[in-house]
């Protein structure tokens, strides 16, 4: 992508053997946010405009384009969330390799859809669509999601592994009692119950965006207020309660917020589970900063534009629409299997 | 001045520390020492509150610990742990500059960068400030931490063995800018330290502890004994007093 145009070393300043260690001094955090913001930019109208039937400026044209400005406006939506997220996330737990989706948040979701038709069948899914019950769900994950959080992260025993492999084993449990649910269905209602799980940018609920919107605003303005306590949360529960941050509601207020976003992020579009971790590692490596106040709007566009991006991919090249999730979590799922391996640790 | 009352930390009703009833003077270099387990790092971890004491309670200056606001205690006391590990790709100046937190919020002043190059110069790292931390030797490391610490700016510096894994050389420049520190700027400096004769040296009080409890408070001299020494670590030692102070020899 067009970062590397922005990733040249500046010759370093005081002696040869400086040269690898040197930081850069202006490294231009900004600038690359630019570069970023036009990527994801020019994706998005991409998205919008490319290989239209109707001549340009046409009536025709402009129905085809407010047709897919649903999926665009829930693309950027689903990119910021899980951008957001996954770097809240990492930040709060001081991890780079857990995410909210690894740790089993999603298949929660799973779950609860699949609880719904179990228990009181396919009619039951379509006749309570609506924005109430999105919200009853975004609440009832955010609830679960910050107990079980809370309690791994703030609590005595926050241990990085014990918390993975809790959230690991959680997230099979789930998965495990959603797969012998669907079992048990019908076949008919199984159909509608997976049309619903395939993570697809033309699920979206369009009643339901606008209040997502607000939600997500709400959360991004917390968060940016934060943002200067990310940072130093990020140094660790030591460093951070000796710079005097109370580190145990800081942790619960980012992980709650976590859990707002990525569930905004769930109803609408299903499950994505490596996206964030993507898009988390490779902002950390090009936002050319590590202070929140340049890596939370990097990854932001950097989710908006591979989203965008592939997105254009598959529509325009493969004409393979609704098969972006498969892609996006073949790509992340390999991409976090290889960056494991060379780091070699947790 | 650092008050300790009838400290008691137990995990899991194992007691590892207390009770203790300490007072430590203001200003100046005190020194925890002890063998391995004593319950040096523990005792410094509840007078920085980044442990909670099972029972008894501790005040620095007037403020007590548990009940003071963190951001509050973050202006009187700051804390330096024995291991550091940052997931985050820090630059020494961006590491040294998190000292001013507390005092800024974030938004560092024209005056916070001038408190931030005086602890860089302090530490002699004007010229590696533009570093990443992960590029450095184990001593500049320790270094940079010391400096964050010192660019918090607080009366009191609580410092868990900073001398752990360095050379001779750095061992002795950090002990020194300590010194410095509380001779200089005026600090109350506590610091646990593994080898008794940097107590010796260096430091205006040691306190010596064992199996989590204190056994002896009060200037080095009254340490420095065959005796005292060979009770508190188990071991014989000699103590030599040819020198400026006395040195403990342990080694065969």
């Amino acid at each position: 992508m067009a970062d590397s145009l922005v990733r040249r070393r500046r010759p370093a300043r005081g002696g040869p053997d400086a040269d690898a260690d040197a930081a850069p001094r202006r490294t231009r955090p900004g600038l690359r946010i630019a570069v970023v913001g036009v990527v994801a930019l020019v994706a998005v109208l991409a998205v919008l405009t490319y290989d239209i039937g109707p001549e340009v400026g046409s009536r025709g044209f402009w129905l085809v384009v407010e047709f897919r400005v649903v999926s665009v406006v829930t693309l950027v939506l689903v990119g910021i969330c899980q951008a957001v997220a996954t770097v809240v996330f990492q930040t709060a737990t001081s991890n780079r390799i857990l995410t909210p989706s690894i740790m089993g948040f999603e298949a929660m979701y799973v779950l609860m859809q699949t609880a719904l038709v179990f228990f009181l069948g396919a009619e039951a899914m379509a006749a309570t669509d609506g924005v109430l019950k999105v919200f009853v769900q975004s609440a009832l994950m955010v609830g679960l999601a910050t107990l079980l959080y809370s309690w791994l992260f703030a609590g005595r025993r926050g241990d990085l592994h014990t918390t993975l492999l809790v959230g690991v084993v959680l997230g099979l449990g789930f998965a495990s009692l959603s797969t012998f649910m669907q079992r048990l269905l019908t076949p008919g209602e199984f159909d509608v119950l997976a049309a619903r799980l395939f993570g697809n940018l033309s699920n979206s609920d369009e009643d339901y965006l606008p209040y997502a919107w607000v939600v997500v605003a709400v959360a991004l303005a917390l968060l940016w207020r934060r943002r200067h306590r990310l940072d130093v949360l990020g140094l660790g529960r030591d460093s951070a309660t000796s710079l005097g941050l109370s580190h145990k509601r800081e942790v619960l207020v980012a992980l709650v917020l976590t859990a707002v976003l990525i569930s905004v992020s769930t109803t609408l579009v299903g499950p994505l589970t490596f996206l964030g971790f993507v898009v988390a590692i490779l902002s950390y490596q090009l936002a050319g900063s590590a202070e929140h106040r340049f890596v939370l709007p990097f990854a932001s566009l950097l989710g908006i534009a591979m989203l965008a991006v592939g997105y254009f991919v598959l529509h325009h090249v493969f004409y393979a629409g609704g098969l972006l999730s498969v892609v996006l979590e073949l790509g992340g799922g390999l991409f976090f299997l290889i960056y494991l391996l060379r780091r070699g640790t947790l | 001045m650092i008050e300790v009352r009838d400290v008691v930390k137990e995990y899991a009703g194992t007691r590892v520390l207390g009770p203790v009833d300490l007072t430590l003077p203001a200003g100046g270099v005190t020194a925890l020492v002890g063998p391995n387990g004593a319950g040096k790092s523990t005792l410094l971890g509840i007078v920085g509150r980044l442990l909670p004491a099972t029972r008894g309670s501790v005040s620095i200056d007037g403020h007590d610990v548990a009940s003071t606001p963190s951001s509050a205690l973050a202006k009187v006391v700051a804390i330096l742990r024995q291991e550091n590990h940052f997931v985050t790709r820090l630059t020494v100046r961006q590491l040294v500059s998190f000292g001013r937190f507390p005092h800024s919020r974030g938004r560092l002043t024209a005056a916070d960068h001038e408190v931030v190059d005086r602890a860089l110069g302090f530490l002699d790292l004007t010229d590696l400030q533009e570093r990443f931390l992960d590029s450095l030797s184990g001593g500049q490391r320790q270094r940079a931490y010391v400096a964050m610490v010192l660019a918090q700016d607080t009366d009191y510096l609580l410092l868990d063995e900073p001398l752990n894994n360095l050379d001779m050389r750095h061992a002795v420049a950090i002990m020194t800018q300590l010194r410095r520190a509380a001779d200089e700027l005026g600090k109350t400096v506590v610091v646990v330290v593994h080898d008794v004769n940097f107590a010796s040296a260096y430091a205006d009080h040691v306190v010596a502890m064992r199996d989590g409890l204190v056994v002896q408070s009060g200037p080095p001299l009254e340490l420095m004994t065959e005796e005292r020494l060979g009770e508190v670590f188990d071991t014989p030692v000699q103590v030599r007093r040819d020198g400026p102070y006395p040195v403990a020899v342990y080694y065969r």
